[in-house]
């Protein structure tokens, strides 16, 4: 059989499966609502930089000083009701103990209290720090660590500021050099591109790369299982067709159907959720081509492993799961446990998205992303070889 | 058994297929000459499918081999691919496309020159009677429409020998003497050689020129079907038939034990008994009483097809199908005949 003979072969197969599933309305329904549904979603639900408004706040002012109620707890308060005025962090209100307030955590009436202790104002002016007590509710971690870390920086603010305000009463220095001399340092944040990525940036890049890596991990074994429990398998082995131009065919359909969605991931991404690609638009082609590549011997390894499409089901969701979740596509790896790194490094969706988002939102060149290039290519090498022998074996039953 | 004769197109050599343990083809040796209709005959899961796969190259054999139009099966497995159609049980087609879709492709995998194409594949339409559906979707065909296309789709490739495994299960009675006639035709008019499988004694015995027995994944017996059915007459057999009504889990046993019974086989109405003596009916029919058999007909016939299954494999072949193939029409032998009556 010369090579025309097996493209050939390979392109009617393809056509045909092509063929089929534009005639399947809700597949194509499907092809489109799927990312939609999925950056919704994802775009949505996760804590997206977006901070919770209105916590509701217990303060309970134990402070006491010569028989009244400090005058620096009050000042404090008062400065935290100024501060939470203009930011609108928190719903403040004044509760009579420590008791009360923790009773009306755990009933989740409060997000958490400020309590302010009995020698709060006396330990300033003795030349000691005030304590302030903060306590949260450890059911909800994500919340309060939210509430903890603006309560911190607004009550390190508020320091800050009666610190300037004493150096310049006492040293007469102006305000300038008193807050100077108080916070030496300032940090200026600044990203290598222009503009404030917001989480859809984030995973834009890897959602496009995860739904045209797993078209063809979980359409190549759908489509060869499906074909094979119909009997119509038969008709195309019975033929004089080689077993390549099967396989290729298959993946070829397979992979046109992966990068139309991945294009409708890139539109929605670029017309709906306000994404913009720096990178150029060639390499963001390139890098779902070569995300196909490196899953095509997934994909056939599962195909030849898998009896019946029950089988192909279930070797897909174990697999694709923990690469959803490990990949870096919704969760940055940095942010997981070591070991959880290592796994992470062992996939290779978690090199694609990787790659991908450099060129989307930091406008890297083919230069920068060399490294995720080389191991998805030997990633997918190196599953093509395990996975050929396999599907010849399988074939022949 | 006969061997081979020059005309041979297929000889199987200790054809053999193990699953796990379980051996679906036994060492198979048949022959089939060039031009005839060859049939397998056999019940549900004697072996008759997985035979047509190692044939066809689907499936390949534990041990032994065969030669297809002269190419041998394991080494030449794509020479007689390119020789072979096949119609398999479950058809060989993809709802989605038009029939004249599903065709194209078939063609361009057997590799027919693009100017053929279109012209043999409208001559196949035509013969069927199907080419004003030829652009419809697969999917809204009946079952018969289904059938005609899945069978000219075997043709596509102008093969020498069609594989056909059960081409007429699950079809109307209308659409069943409809593919049967193509058949013939095809065998006929083209020459084409033709190897079918089937369960249906009555199919076997108009269509076959040669049949194979087979049963739990050996050949039985082999012959036309006249000639299998004299092999069973000229031993003096014939055949007791006894009308009962609800016979006995043991009445089989107890008839065994009558002198010259070769072997006998129930259904819930019905006893059949096949005896080497011609005097012996009188016998049975008493033995039968004594067993506490309430008969309502007992007659004495001739052995047909369905009694040299009987008389080769010491089983009934109606048994093993009657649960699991619904009523098709035409005349199916007089077991279901009588079953159905009631």
């Amino acid at each position: 059989m010369n090579v025309k003979t097996l493209f050939s072969h390979s392109l009617w197969i393809a056509h045909k499966d092509l063929l089929e599933f534009s005639r399947n309305r809700v597949m194509l329904v499907m092809l489109f609502v799927f990312p939609l549904f999925m950056m919704m979603m994802t775009g949505y639900i996760f804590p997206s930089g977006n901070t919770v408004k209105d916590m509701q706040l217990s303060v309970v002012n134990l402070d006491s000083y010569n028989g009244t109620t400090g005058a620096e707890s009050l000042a404090f308060y008062s400065t935290l009701e100024t501060v939470n005025h203009r930011t609108g962090f928190f719903v403040l209100s004044n509760t009579s103990s420590e008791d009360n307030a923790r009773e009306m955590i755990t009933r989740g009436d409060r997000m958490g209290a400020v309590i302010i202790p009995a020698n709060f104002t006396s330990n300033l002016r003795t030349g000691s720090q005030g304590y302030i007590t903060v306590l949260y509710d450890q059911s909800k971690p994500q919340i309060s660590l939210q509430l903890t870390s603006i309560l911190d920086s607004v009550i390190a603010q508020m320091g800050t500021s009666r610190a300037v305000y004493t150096v310049n009463r006492t040293t007469g220095q102006d305000l300038n050099t008193s807050v100077a001399i108080v916070t030496p340092y300032k940090v200026q944040n600044k990203g290598t591109v222009p503009g404030n990525p917001n989480y859809f940036e984030f995973m834009a890049p890897g959602m496009m790369m995860m739904v045209v890596m797993f078209s063809v991990m979980t359409g190549l074994p759908r489509a060869i299982s499906h074909e094979k429990e119909a009997g119509t398998f038969d008709g195309v082995l019975a033929a004089p067709t080689s077993r390549f131009s099967i396989i290729l065919g298959k993946t070829i359909a397979q992979s046109v159907r992966g990068i139309i969605q991945g294009v409708i991931v890139l539109v929605l991404a670029i017309f709906l959720f306000g994404v913009t690609i720096n990178g150029p638009i060639l390499l963001v082609v390139f890098l779902l081509l070569l995300g196909i590549f490196s899953f095509i011997g997934l994909g056939i390894a599962i195909t030849s492993a898998a009896k019946d499409e029950e089988t192909a089901s279930t070797f897909m969701m174990v697999l694709q799961f923990p690469m959803l979740f490990l990949s870096g596509v919704f969760f940055p790896i940095e942010q997981m446990p070591w070991y959880m790194q290592y796994v992470a490094k062992a996939l290779p969706l978690t090199y694609a998205t990787s790659a991908m988002r450099k060129v989307v939102v930091l406008g890297a060149g083919f230069g920068d992303i060399l490294t995720e290039v080389a191991v998805l290519l030997v990633f997918g090498i190196v599953l093509l070889a395990i996975a050929i022998p396999l599907f010849k074996k399988a074939m022949a039953r | 058994m006969e061997t081979a004769g020059a005309r041979s197109i297929i000889e199987t050599m200790g054809l053999t297929k193990r699953f796990d343990g379980f051996t679906a083809v036994d060492h198979v040796n048949i022959y089939v000459n060039e031009g005839e209709i060859y049939g397998l005959l056999g019940p549900n899961g004697a072996g008759k499918s997985t035979l047509i796969r190692m044939l066809t190259t689907l499936s390949n054999p534990s041990e032994g081999t065969a030669k297809v139009a002269a190419f041998d099966l394991v080494r030449d497995a794509e020479k007689v691919r390119e020789t072979v159609g096949i119609v398999s049980e479950k058809m060989i087609m993809y709802d989605r496309l038009t029939a004249y879709e599903n065709l194209k492709l078939f063609a361009k995998l057997y590799n027919v020159p693009n100017s053929e194409i279109d012209g043999r594949l409208q001559e196949l339409l035509k013969v069927v009677n199907m080419t004003k559906w030829a652009d419809e979707q697969i999917g809204k065909f009946s079952t018969g429409m289904k059938q005609r296309i899945n069978v000219i789709r075997a043709l596509v490739s102008m093969p020498k020998i069609v594989f056909m495994d059960e081409p007429t299960l699950g079809l109307d009675p209308q659409s069943t003497a409809d593919i049967r006639d193509f058949i013939k035709r095809l065998n006929e008019k083209d020459g084409l050689t033709i190897v079918l499988t089937t369960h249906i004694m009555n199919e076997a015995d108009v269509l076959c020129d040669r049949i194979g027995l087979i049963d739990k994944g050996k050949i039985a017996a082999e012959g036309s079907p006249a000639e299998l059915k004299g092999r069973i007459a000229e031993r003096g057999n014939t055949v007791v038939e006894l009308d009962v009504m609800d016979a006995p889990a043991d009445a089989a046993q107890r008839l065994r034990a009558v002198e010259g019974v070769k072997s006998v086989a129930q259904t819930e109405n019905c006893v059949k008994v096949i005896v080497s003596r011609e005097d012996a009916f009188q016998d049975i029919v008493d033995a039968a009483k004594k067993a506490g058999l309430r008969l309502r007909n007992a007659t004495i016939s001739q052995p047909s097809l369905e009694d040299v299954f009987l008389h080769f494999t010491g089983r009934a072949m109606v048994d093993e199908v009657k649960d699991k193939v619904p009523s098709r029409g035409g005349r199916h032998g007089p077991w279901r005949a009588t079953t159905r009556g009631r």
